[in-house]
């Protein structure tokens, strides 16, 4: 990595301003949790924030912004087949002939 | 026997192996969190009553807990980078605060988990419960794993600064790299756990 | 540079055998970090597992024919008590690979006595049912997880991967060290739980809950073993990916990597990528009877007419498709390893480039992402719904395409050939037919209508059976009888490899295809009677003797197996370092055996591809990679 000690620096005032984004986000993220919205308005709000700070996480801690691309095509192929895993689980739930779950 | 590309970046890749290999191990984490939080959806929506998260769980104790873990990041992410600046002192002190969030991460989880126990919340309890502690005691020995690392890291490891300093420095950022993953899973257990 | 099978590297292959007698006997087989002597210790290890794998199946295969008759004990233990001592014989008793394996046979002699006798176990010396079921979940679980997955891949791919790619070593030695050792600690717990009160795992290699929830101790100590045996793969996994990716020699591009390098790639993003699920559901099955949680056990559940008391709510169905997400890939984990053995050796005996290089490897590529989403159609009788049944039928029917593609393509490769009939060709001969009936027989599994029928009967077994034991296990024998030359520098002996390739082959349909057979009829798997109970399979009970008949002659036939590989190792023909006039970097760079440190003299370059065999205007049939 032919990081300059200029370039660094300024990874440095990244840093920081992603520290306090995440901080931000957490006490909103939490604020909302205490308004008790409808589940499903409180999922999409609380889902929604995590995944913008775990984008910044992996953005900037992880230098997600600039990698090469053996990993991104990795982590794409994670990101479908654990997609794949989900979806096509919840559908199959749903889709039951029989009942799951009887009390 | 030397084997190339353990320091210096392959051509075609641009990448050394440790660091393939960290985001390769990311990569099967994903998949077994994910695996977790598939059987926490169709746990929570398949059951009859499924309590919320803020009225069973101790929503100050986690925030306090989801701030210090993100500090424990940030000053994971400054290590390295003093160490590219080539400071080694502002590296030690870095990485000592990262492993101290770290235990102190682990100390509020004990002091919760210890609450819990005491109003005979087990996880036995019931499935929300059994989520709870699946997912976080899991998270939280990934945690401990972590702060293991880091600590040999902080302590004997860093003699490797003297001998081969740009493997000391990757080895910082691959150690880094789960340090931060361990984060990320938190901000989505915090929400998703807590909050909903 | 030219390293073909000239004879420059004497000096380095004497200087080598100085080299192993300085190394102790600890630190040359166990605390290894050598990719070779890693390989070589899942090769042993694993050879053992897929014998004491088959051995359960024996003794289960008597309950089967002779339904209620007590179990000669002698007749199974003696033998094996023989090859032990023999083979320690053969080794001179001297601290060797011989003797320990000859200690490791006559210890197996002693788990078999004492699997096949006890009250508990065997009353009367007849076999009781949920021994029987036990022995059926360890057969699978042994044969997959311990037999078959780590020859493949542990084995073969650690010794010959590196070899093929012109790496010193795998990228991670000490790690590579670590997933070996984590392997045999998941093994080792897998045989102490036949020790436990109540037995082994008796849920099937499937463990479906709610059963194996309520099962006795022996599950617990199964799920601790196979969240050993995932760490273990995982590891593995990111190992060879990433030496595939970084280490390979210069000039050896992706489409320049033997087929067998590509199976191994793609094995590994299956095992990296589909193993954590199971991880996770077994950490959960683990909770559920450790700790008392419910995640797969649901209200109300009635056992043995009374109420059980737990919280409930879980869905075992949950479990099914963690399971069945590992699972499918898994059939691949085990099936394309022995496509790139298959392939590597079909190139040389036709001494013809391989037919369609390219679309092996596209297909391979393809039915890695395709094993992902298919896994559902091992579960159409939970009760699914057609829109969903639907999508995983018609990705079922997808996959086979590939597959298809693969065996064609190694068939068309004999087109045309001057074929040399080895030992490792037949056996990789016998790979396509078998292979052909194994995947063949899965459609009807995959379409929801006539898997209704079919479902948990004995054409599953037949079906899969067909997959993996002449089809996988096939390749591996071809595998060993292929690369033998190059661990040892000898060669096995031809004569004997035909008998237990001839006597296997004809034993292993003699076995399997009845159960197709069976199967159709209707009869189910798991019974303990071999179905006798019901009135709809009477018609096919003749066929269980038959199969079982089968099934010792075949062991009779591994004998032969068994004594080529030990009396070859001393007193097999020495051999050039490329026997075979292969193309690849492993036959061509290296000597044989390998150098203990580095592997290569000097670090080759690679001008070709995999298999230029018979091109036109050059000097010798077959070009090797290395060579410009």
């Amino acid at each position: 990595m032919e990081h300059s000690h200029e370039e660094i620096k300024k990874h440095v005032r990244k840093y920081i301003f992603v520290f306090v984004a995440l901080m931000a986000l957490t006490v909103i993220t939490v604020v909302v949790s205490y308004l008790h919205l409808t589940i499903t308005t409180a999922v999409i709000v609380a889902l929604f924030i995590a995944t913008i700070k775990g984008s910044l996480v992996a953005a900037y801690f992880m230098h997600l912004i600039s990698e090469k691309k053996v990993i991104y095509i990795t982590l794409l192929f994670t990101v479908f087949f654990f997609i794949g895993l989900i979806v096509l689980t919840m559908t199959a739930f749903h889709d039951q002939v029989m009942i799951p779950h009887v009390s | 026997m030397q084997i190339p590309h353990t320091i210096e970046h392959h051509p075609e890749t641009g990448l050394y192996n440790a660091k393939v290999g960290i985001w390769l191990f990311l990569a099967s984490e994903v998949m077994l969190f994910g695996a977790l939080f598939t059987s926490y959806i169709l746990l929570r929506i398949g059951a009859p009553t499924w309590p919320h998260g803020w009225e069973e769980l101790n929503i100050p104790l986690a925030t306090v807990n989801t701030v210090v873990l993100i500090a424990s990041s940030v000053t994971m992410v400054m290590s390295w980078a003093s160490l590219m600046m080539k400071d080694f002192k502002k590296y030690k002190m870095y990485m000592g605060i990262t492993v101290l969030c770290g235990l102190i991460f682990l100390v509020i989880k004990a002091f919760e988990y210890g609450a819990k126990f005491e109003h005979h919340h087990f996880p036995s309890t019931n499935n929300f419960f059994a989520t709870y502690f699946t997912l976080t005691g899991l998270h939280g020995l990934h945690v401990i794993g972590g702060i293991i690392v880091n600590a040999y890291f902080w302590g004997p490891g860093s003699k490797m600064w003297k001998t081969e300093p740009q493997r000391f420095i990757n080895r910082i950022e691959v150690a880094g790299l789960y340090w931060h993953f361990v984060d990320l899973v938190w901000i989505f257990l915090f929400p998703s756990l807590y909050l909903l | 540079m030219s390293t073909s099978s000239s004879s420059h590297t004497v000096d380095a292959h004497i200087h080598h055998d100085a080299d192993h007698h300085e190394q102790g006997f600890w630190s040359k087989y166990v605390f290894s970090t050598d990719h070779k002597v890693i390989g070589i210790q899942y090769g042993v290890t694993s050879l053992l597992f897929l014998f004491l794998g088959f051995t359960l199946m024996m003794i289960m295969r008597w309950q089967l024919a002779y339904t209620g008759e007590p179990f000669p004990v002698i007749r199974f233990v003696l033998p094996i008590g023989i090859i032990g001592l023999l083979t320690m014989f053969v080794s001179g008793f001297k601290p060797s690979l011989g003797t320990t394996v000859g200690i490791l046979f006559i210890a197996m002699a002693g788990l078999i006595w004492y699997l096949a006798t006890g009250e508990e176990r065997m009353p009367m010396g007849i076999m009781a049912p949920e021994y029987y079921n036990a022995l059926g979940a360890m057969h699978g679980t042994i044969m997959i997880f311990l037999g078959v997955v780590p020859l493949g891949v542990g084995a073969f791919g650690n010794y010959v991967m590196p070899l093929q790619i012109g790496a010193p070593d795998m990228a991670f030695p000490k790690l590579n060290m670590m997933s070996y050792w984590i392997y045999l600690v998941g093994g080792v717990i897998m045989i102490i739980s036949f020790f436990v009160p109540g037995g082994a795992a008796n849920s099937g290699w499937t463990s479906y809950p709610p059963l194996s929830e309520i099962a006795t101790e022996g599950q617990t100590w199964w799920l601790v073993g196979m969240v050993f045996l995932i760490t273990s793969s995982l590891l593995g996994a990111i190992n060879f990916i990433v030496t595939i990716l970084q280490l390979r020699v210069k000039g050896l591009g992706f489409m320049r990597l033997p087929f067998f390098v590509w199976a191994q790639f793609v094995t590994s993003f299956l095992l990296l990528l589909a193993f954590p699920p199971l991880e996770a559901a077994g950490i959960l099955q683990l909770l559920d009877r450790v700790v008392g949680t419910n995640f797969f056990l649901p209200s109300g559940l009635v056992i043995s007419g009374e109420k059980l008391v737990n919280a409930g709510g879980g869905t075992p169905i949950l479990w099914q498709h963690l399971f069945w997400f590992l699972a499918h890939p898994e059939v691949y984990v085990l099936i394309l390893p022995a496509m790139g053995i298959i392939a590597e050796i079909i190139a040389n005996n036709t001494r013809k480039p391989l037919w369609g290089y390219k679309y092996i490897v596209y297909s391979a590529l393809f039915i890695g992402f395709m094993s992902f989403i298919v896994w559902a159609h091992h579960m159409y009788i939970t009760g699914m719904g057609t829109t969903i049944s639907a999508f995983f039928q018609t990705t079922t029917m997808i996959i086979s395409i590939p597959s298809i593609v693969i065996l064609t393509s190694l068939a068309v490769s004999l087109y045309g050939g001057s074929i040399r009939f080895n030992t490792a060709m037949l056996f990789a001969l016998a790979f396509i037919p078998m292979f052909g009936i194994g995947g063949l027989t899965g459609l009807p599994l995959g379409l929801a209508t006539s898997d209704l029928h079919l479902h948990d009967t004995y054409y599953v077994i037949g079906h899969f059976h067909y997959v993996v034991a002449p089809g996988t296990i096939f390749a591996l024998f071809a595998g060993i009888y292929w690369w033998f030359p190059k661990l040892t520098g000898r060669t096995m002996n031809e004569t004997l490899g035909k008998v237990h390739f001839w006597g296997s082959f004809v034993c292993m349909n003699f076995i399997f295809f009845p159960m197709l057979i069976q199967g159709m009829v209707g009869l189910s798997r798991r019974m303990y009677d071999g179905g006798e109970q019901y009135s709809h399979n009477q018609s096919v009970l003749y066929l269980n003797e038959v199969m079982s008949i089968a099934a010792w002659v075949m062991a009779i036939f591994q004998i032969f197996f068994i004594v080529n590989l030990f009396v070859s190792m001393k007193k097999g023909k020495k051999t050039t370092d490329n026997h075979w006039e292969a193309t690849t970097l492993d036959w061509t760079a290296t000597t044989a055996p390998p150098l203990a440190h580095g592997n290569f003299t000097t670090l080759p370059t690679v001008y070709h591809g995999p298999y230029e065999y018979s091109v036109p205007g050059a000097k010798k049939d077959f070009t090797p990679q290395n060579e410009k």
